[in-house]
């Protein structure tokens, strides 16, 4: 019976959290009738134990750095090896740099579709459905495939990961395949951290275009600061130069699901909603009652942000 | 130098959420009332992105290719206005609601009949549908590489070094032209058309290539050839259960909402 194939990440010798949300997915698709559920990454065996105790049966090992950012032709060639292996008709991937890559490459390859950035799946008869956002968060499609591999990314954290399982293991098969690269990486160089990843927060303090000023970002980090969080912003603030792109939440920018999420001078339309409605905890700031923001709150002050913020950030040190 | 340069027009984006709407029997949104289409919010970017190139070799010819409706000229004219040379408008019945498989097929045949073509430049995807495949399909069908997601270019003989943009950072690559890029956003504003270009625009020309003209074959365009086939179109459902914070003041709002926060351990 055909199974699933997801491509796992690692980085520094582990790997990424995303790919066990992967792993759960496709153990959720297992459940439903699907069949056995395969991983590949890329790197040495020590890390498939890991990967079977987050669901695997199945470990399949690419050639170290094969799967990297920027690698998607080399990737490529040892996904699809896998696949075949494997014997996968299902394809899991993460919506990340190299996925966002590397499901197209193999679909186009493969001769069939690939859907981007899904939160849902579910199996009918025996095939894949899978829901996405579109129009900015404003709508949901669900999808199916024509062809015979059905091939998905998935945002991350739509999914949990399991819990581990240390009794868990399975059979370890290396892949030597790997496809003609063609982009030579030069560098690879991280973003320059400043204080806490956006995404590890587990309190944002987000700005949007509302604000009026770039300045008042300032007040932003105030809060978020004082919170031990991280400032994000919207993506109209971001394209007017306002607030760094890599600080950008949305559905072109980071998904974060904090504990807390403070949105001041948000709306909620468009773009911003699918990267922070995962947030547990919604309190918006903002001077339209009726907009989507404090709507899906849930607390909410409806008054300016200029008053607010300031009284919030005393009331805030007052507390203690 | 031959740069393709592919644009979209689509529903605006910052449409508020109360004006959107879908036709969930046919599957499509509804054109807001008195909200026209934009060009799509990357493309512009890479419209710059070959003005640049063309402007820093000082010589080449871009030209600009949409699918779509008619009104998908007012992002080729939007593309011409900013100083590309020529449009290409891909319209047939058999383009409307097709996936993103069948654009890049209809693309690159459209790319091959322009012919000798060196850099196509796309926007990192488009603010519709968001899936940023188009790009790498386009590239496929060619048979070239392509590098996504770029901040920055600089092309260099045959070479062309690309920054692009990571999660977590920034990378590096060189790929040898033929090749496909995609813009992002962090590529930096692009020039607003001024009026002399916005009326030497209407004076260049925009040819309309069909299915035919682009010798595609019956099963290759067409709604019902979708390789991802689109079962349903809906506005997901949120309910509301707000507590707006009450206060005689501004401060008093701020520390009841402290306290709040405070009573539920989320500070």
């Amino acid at each position: 019976m055909p199974g699933t194939l997801i491509i796992a990440e690692a980085a520094d010798g582990a790997v990424a959290p995303h790919s066990f949300e992967l792993l759960a997915a496709g153990r959720a698709l297992a459940d439903q009738g699907g069949g056995a559920v395969s991983a590949l990454v890329a790197g040495d065996e020590s890390l498939a134990q890991s990967l079977f105790e987050h669901g695997a049966d199945a470990v399949y090992l690419a050639p170290a750095g094969s799967l990297d950012p920027g690698y998607a032709e080399t990737g490529a060639g040892a996904a699809l090896a896998a696949c075949e292996a494997a014997d996968a008709d299902i394809v899991l991937i993460g919506q990340t740099s190299i996925g966002r890559d590397l499901g197209p490459l193999m679909a186009f390859r493969l001769n069939t579709a690939v859907a981007m950035e899904c939160v849902a799946l579910t199996l009918d008869g025996g095939r894949l459905r899978a829901t996405r956002s579109c129009y900015g968060g404003n709508a949901n499609a669900e999808v199916t495939w024509r062809g015979d591999v059905q091939i998905a990314t998935l945002k991350p954290k739509a999914w949990d990961a399991l819990a581990p399982d240390a009794g868990r293991s399975g059979s370890v098969t290396s892949i030597d395949a790997t496809g003609e690269q063609r982009v030579r990486v030069v560098s690879t160089e991280a973003a320059e951290a400043t204080g806490i990843r956006l995404e590890d927060a587990e309190v944002v303090v987000s700005g949007g275009r509302g604000l009026g000023d770039p300045s008042a970002f300032e007040l932003m980090e105030e809060l978020s600061g004082l919170l031990g969080g991280a400032t994000g912003a919207s993506r109209a603030a971001c394209d007017l130069g306002w607030y760094p792109p890599a600080q950008q939440v949305g559905l072109t920018g980071k998904t974060v699901t904090p504990n807390l999420y403070i949105a001041v001078a948000i709306s909620g339309a468009s773009q911003h909603m699918a990267g922070m409605s995962g947030s547990k905890n919604i309190v918006a700031v903002n001077r339209d009652p009726d907009c989507n923001m404090v709507q899906v709150s849930r607390f909410a002050v409806v008054e300016d942000y200029k008053k607010v913020v300031p009284a919030l950030i005393e009331a805030i040190k007052a507390l203690d | 130098m031959n740069i393709v340069v592919c644009v979209k027009q689509i529903p605006d984006p910052e449409t508020p959420a109360s004006q959107f709407a879908v036709d969930e029997a046919a599957k499509r949104v509804i054109p807001a009332q008195g909200i026209a289409p934009v060009v799509n919010p990357y493309d512009p970017q890479a419209t710059e992105a070959a003005l640049r190139l063309k402007d820093a070799a000082g010589e080449g010819k871009i030209t600009v290719i949409s699918l779509g409706e008619d009104s998908a000229r007012d992002a080729i004219k939007h593309a011409l206005a900013m100083g590309a040379d020529e449009g290409v408008l891909l319209s047939d019945p058999d383009f409307e609601n097709i996936d993103n498989f069948q654009t890049a097929t209809a693309l690159s045949r459209a790319i091959e009949k322009i012919g000798d073509v060196d850099l196509v430049l796309m926007g990192r995807a488009s603010a519709d549908w968001d899936m940023g495949v188009a790009p790498l399909g386009v590239a496929e069908q060619l048979g070239i590489p392509c590098v996504t997601i770029a901040k920055s270019m600089e092309l260099d003989g045959d070479t062309l070094t690309v920054e692009r943009v990571l999660d977590d950072g920034f990378q590096t690559v060189e790929v040898d032209l033929p090749a496909v890029v995609s813009i992002s956003n962090e590529f930096g504003e692009p020039r607003y058309p001024q009026l002399r270009q916005i009326m030497l625009a209407a004076k260049k020309t925009v040819q309309v290539w069909s299915a035919d003209d682009l010798e595609l074959e019956d099963d290759e365009a067409g709604e019902d050839n979708r390789w991802l086939g689109l079962e349903a179109l809906y506005i997901p459902q949120v309910e509301s259960n707000v507590e707006i914070i009450e206060g005689d003041s501004p401060e008093e709002q701020a520390q009841n909402l402290a306290r709040k926060l405070r009573e539920a351990k989320l500070i």
